[in-house]
């Protein structure tokens, strides 16, 4: 089966000027990410603060150049499109945000917060938009009476409704959610968890799901990618990533995140020390070696390769050798 | 006061006047922490978990905030009672506070080292030299790595997880640390970090005899830190009992919906649907005198749009506040 | 998407109670009723626009047809309450009509200014990179000119009139207006809804219109409301020095210049059109300085 996007050796790099004097340094946002999305998988995308997976999904859909690499999506790379072209496309991949405050234009209504992307596309005359509207504010479970409203009048969970719903409106094939339930209340997100998995089925979707919280990265994802400092350091099916995971960052991830179990606190966890390194000047050779516990000589010099440890099973840790 | 308390708020009821009307932002609260332990208050956004806090150390802005009725006792005193400048000498003293983002509450113009010494000078006879030499012992305490050279940063210069452990180190500056308030305190941290910060507040209130009161909405953190829980919604108190009756047996269904709705939820591990509060978190400006969980919940009926229930107590140490009590316990499956 | 079949009960539950808000303007406004200072702008700035629409139906008098027989008449002496001018002509007509014209005035050349600050701030703030950087020097430059000079130059060169002192006074403006706009649109293209608007095929030109402008239209209509004042200033200045309006126009700036000669014999010829500016330029940055301590966040404490 084909993939339905190829992202190829992915290169991110911003320029940044230091405080010390005016030499530029190089922030590797996304170093050298490759990775495929199939038709209708969920691919959860976890990392901790200044790992890149904000900017990869942003890259991805084209809303940031890239440095480097290709994005290849329905065999076509994204970057080599022209204007036109790009704005054409976008009605298949589309993003839903995280910041459901910052997200939506303060100064516009929900209706027309909706009815943009309809407009932009000429979807069909004002009448038809007005009814397409209708019916996808009733698709997210938003009552279209509340049309004519401002996003201040909503809660956080109504308003990342709205967004999803914005997102929707053309039909899309791929959506970036951008931890799109990080900023919500534990029973709210639930909700959205529920309403993104219920529009998957129906509309035939595929998502590529980035966030913080392994908990909701592992119960929404099918394939989950884990990344460290801009960087791919495992990929996997979730199951064999859940039971499986090989590298020792992806096992600190797991140990560090907190259980709902009381019981279970006793069993003392390892805790990786140390904190994230700036993604400006990460450390030589593997990243991750100065907080790793098994950290070997070769660590410490060279980048360790994204190697098969089981089938679909990738891993980038020279232990794995 | 019971021997065993350290602070005992008695039915304290906080409103803010707003143009809107009046928000209710807590309503006939009572707990109480006792000395030593880790008490965990838990809620989602308004319901009212930070106001308290904040009645605690008086921090609440009076007006638009009013102060009705109750007593907030600490270590026999009631500290709704004291003259402001009482208070200010246990702020930072005996109580001390942490808060989600450290940063705004160190000032950036001054090398942490010194402002941890500051903390020693205000309050013990000492020369600088031995407040400075304390001050490096606390940031090894607070197990800051190389604490001699860090103490000779400025806040900037420290990572996020870092300037959390300088304020948990400020602290513990004061010589009889008591209750230590921390206001999501992890919230804004990476989880390796916040899994950092957590063990280490667990090992230094064994080591330094103080009780915390945890301020969350995650019941992660909960699960892994707190002995006893308070669960709050829209300003009421509806559950509280320990740790492990909170999780092994939740009897409110607004803690059970809680739980719930958590991914993490091992009973979630096919993917299947969450079971989802339906609904808002209502506003706080319109609440009646009736349970305000009655409209998102399963088990409501009549009676619970009408009056704010007593407490139900399912056994010792832990309390329901719910009409429904006995449904609840009917009808809720064994945890699976 | 044309189902309108709603989903399984458990997501499509929110259809909750709205948060009972209103809309930001009317939240504006409750909060410049309670500042009384910018009240008492809102109320002078009212007086004087009332008076400037109904200056034909207010004025008593023609206000240049001189009456050589009533010549500096003192006020409250006669027919003309607020008495004459060294020509005859009746002071309170020539304040009346004064104020039309100073609203006109303010009109065009806060219009100029802010029409050319708006889309040079928006271009410079939403392209960046050495689009940006020319156009900030460019307002450098500007901006290192005395303020009054430069207007003084760009009215030599188009010659003295009253229209080219609007049009010199509103281009002198428009450097305040570049450094404002572009200060707000840098801040807040940083959102995400810029971004999100993108995702969706937005041009540029709807971006930069559409979505980034109206929210920057805060601190914008504080700056205007001040350059009113400031414009109305200005023309009086310009008068002043005979580089603006021509006799016989009843222009405030005018009125004091060509009377400054009676200002011991006839003090009022000289002070009323005074007291006059002052009193507009002062509604105007009242009411502007009560607008940026409601719109703008950061002079709150």
């Amino acid at each position: 089966m084909k993939p339905l996007m190829e992202v190829k050796n992915l290169k991110k790099y911003y320029q940044i000027s230091s405080r010390e004097g005016n030499k530029k340094q190089t922030l590797k946002a996304v170093d050298d990410v490759s990775f495929n999305i199939m038709k209708g998988e969920i691919l959860g995308v976890v990392g901790e603060s200044g790992c890149g997976k904000s900017t990869l999904g942003k890259t991805v859909l084209r809303l940031h150049e890239k440095t480097e690499g290709e994005v290849l999506y329905g065999g076509r790379d994204l970057f080599s499109l022209h204007h036109k072209e790009m704005t054409e496309l976008r009605k298949s991949i589309q993003m839903v945000f995280q910041d459901p405050f910052s997200s939506l234009n303060p100064r516009k209504k929900v209706s027309s917060l909706i009815g943009q992307p309809l407009r932009i596309h000429n979807a069909g005359s004002p009448g038809e938009i007005n009814g397409m509207i209708e019916d996808i504010m009733n698709e997210v479970g938003i009552n279209p009476m509340y049309k004519n409203r401002f996003p201040h009048q909503f809660s956080g969970g109504q308003r990342q409704r709205i967004g999803i719903a914005r997102a929707l409106a053309l039909n899309p094939e791929f959506v970036v959610c951008d931890e799109a339930v990080s900023a919500l209340d534990v029973s709210v997100q639930a909700q959205i968890l529920n309403l993104l998995q219920d529009l998957r089925e129906k509309h035939d979707l595929t998502y590529m799901f980035i966030a913080h919280d392994l908990a909701v990265v592992e119960y929404i994802s099918t394939r989950i990618v884990v990344m460290y400092l801009g960087k791919i350091i495992e990929v996997a099916e979730k199951d064999e990533l859940v039971n499986n995971h090989t590298h020792p960052y992806t096992k600190a991830l797991f140990n560090a995140f907190p259980l709902t179990d009381p019981h279970k606190r006793a069993e003392k966890k390892k805790i990786v020390m140390g904190d994230v390194p700036s993604p400006v000047n990460p450390p030589a050779g593997c990243h991750f070696h100065p907080r790793c516990p098994y950290a070997k000589a070769v660590c410490k010099e060279q980048y360790p390769p994204l190697k098969e440890v089981a089938p679909g099973h990738m891993s980038a840790c020279w232990l794995n050798e | 006061m019971d021997e065993k308390k350290l602070l005992s708020i008695e039915n304290i009821n906080v409103h803010f006047n707003t143009r809107r009307g009046v928000v209710k932002a807590v309503r006939d609260l009572s707990l109480h922490i006792n000395k030593g332990e880790t008490l965990a208050l838990v809620g989602e956004s308004g319901c009212g978990k930070s106001v308290t806090a904040h009645t605690i150390n008086q921090l609440i802005p009076m007006p638009p905030g009013v102060i009705e009725s109750g007593s907030v006792m600490f270590r026999d005193r009631d500290l709704l009672k004291l003259p402001l400048k009482e208070i200010q000498k246990l702020r930072g003293t005996q109580i001390s506070m942490i808060f989600q983002e450290p940063m705004t509450s160190l000032n950036p113009v001054f090398k942490i080292g010194e402002q941890l010494a500051d903390v020693f000078l205000a309050h013990q006879k000492m020369t600088k030299k031995e407040a400075h030499a304390k001050a490096v012992e606390l940031l090894d305490l607070v197990k800051i790595p190389s604490p001699e050279k860090r103490a000779m940063d400025y806040p900037h210069q420290l990572s996020g997880g870092m300037r959390q452990r300088v304020m948990i180190a400020m602290a513990l500056a004061s010589p009889e640390p008591g209750l230590m308030i921390a206001d999501e305190p992890t919230t804004a941290l990476d989880v390796t970090i916040q899994a950092q910060i957590l063990d280490l507040l667990t090992d230094l209130k064994d080591k330094v005899d103080m009780s915390i009161l945890l301020i969350t909405h995650d019941m992660g953190v909960v699960a892994e830190t707190a002995d006893r829980v308070v669960v709050m919604y829209a300003g009421r108190k509806v559950e509280e009992g320990t740790v492990f009756q909170i999780f092994d047996n939740p009897s409110h269904p607004y803690t059970l919906g809680l739980l719930n709705s958590l991914p993490s939820n091992e009973k979630y591990s096919d993917s299947s649907r969450l079971e989802a509060i339906p609904g808002n978190v209502p506003d706080l400006l319109s609440l009646g005198e009736g349970c305000p969980f009655a409209n998102r919940c399963n088990y409501a009926d009549d009676s619970c749009e009408k009056s704010f229930p007593h407490s139900t107590c399912i056994e010792e140490e832990h309390n329901i506040w719910c009409h429904k009590a006995d449904d609840v316990k009917k009808t809720k499956g064994p945890k699976s | 998407m044309n189902s309108t079949e709603t989903l399984s009960n458990n997501s499509v539950n929110d259809t909750g109670d709205l948060i009972p808000d209103e809309s930001p303007f009317a939240e504006h406004w409750h909060q410049l009723k309670r500042s009384k200072t910018a009240m008492a702008g809102l109320i002078i700035i009212l007086f004087f626009v009332l008076v400037a629409i109904f200056a034909p139906v207010l004025a008593p008098h023609d206000p240049v047809i001189q009456n050589m027989e009533m010549r500096k008449t003192a006020p409250f002496a006669s027919e003309y309450i607020l008495g004459t001018d060294d020509l005859g002509r009746d002071m309170l007509s020539r304040l009346i009509y004064g104020a039309r014209i100073s609203m006109v005035i303010g009109v065009i050349a806060v219009g100029i200014a802010l029409f050319f600050g708006i889309f040079i701030g928006l271009i410079s703030a939403y392209y960046g990179g050495w689009v940006d950087k020319v156009i900030m020097r460019l307002v450098d430059i500007m901006l290192a000119f005395p303020y009054i000079l430069l207007t003084i130059v760009i009215v030599a060169v188009l010659g003295p009139s009253l229209t080219n002192a609007m049009v010199a006074i509103g281009i002198s403006q428009i450097p305040r207006y570049i450094r404002i706009v572009r200060a707000s649109v840098l801040a807040e293209k940083e959102n995400d809804y810029v971004l999100a608007e993108r995702a969706l095929g937005a041009s540029d030109m709807e971006l930069m219109f559409r979505s980034i402008l109206p929210n920057c239209l805060a601190p914008i209509s504080v700056q205007a409301t001040l350059g009113f004042g400031s414009a109305i200033l200005e023309s009086a200045g310009l008068s002043f020095l005979g580089l603006g309006a021509q006799p016989p126009t009843p222009e405030w700036g005018l009125m004091i210049a060509s009377s400054k000669e009676f200002v011991t014999s006839a003090w009022w010829i000289v002070t009323l059109p005074g007291i006059a500016t002052l009193l507009a330029v002062l509604g105007f940055n009242l009411l502007g300085d009560g607008l940026r301590d409601i719109l703008d966040p950061r002079m709150k404490d």
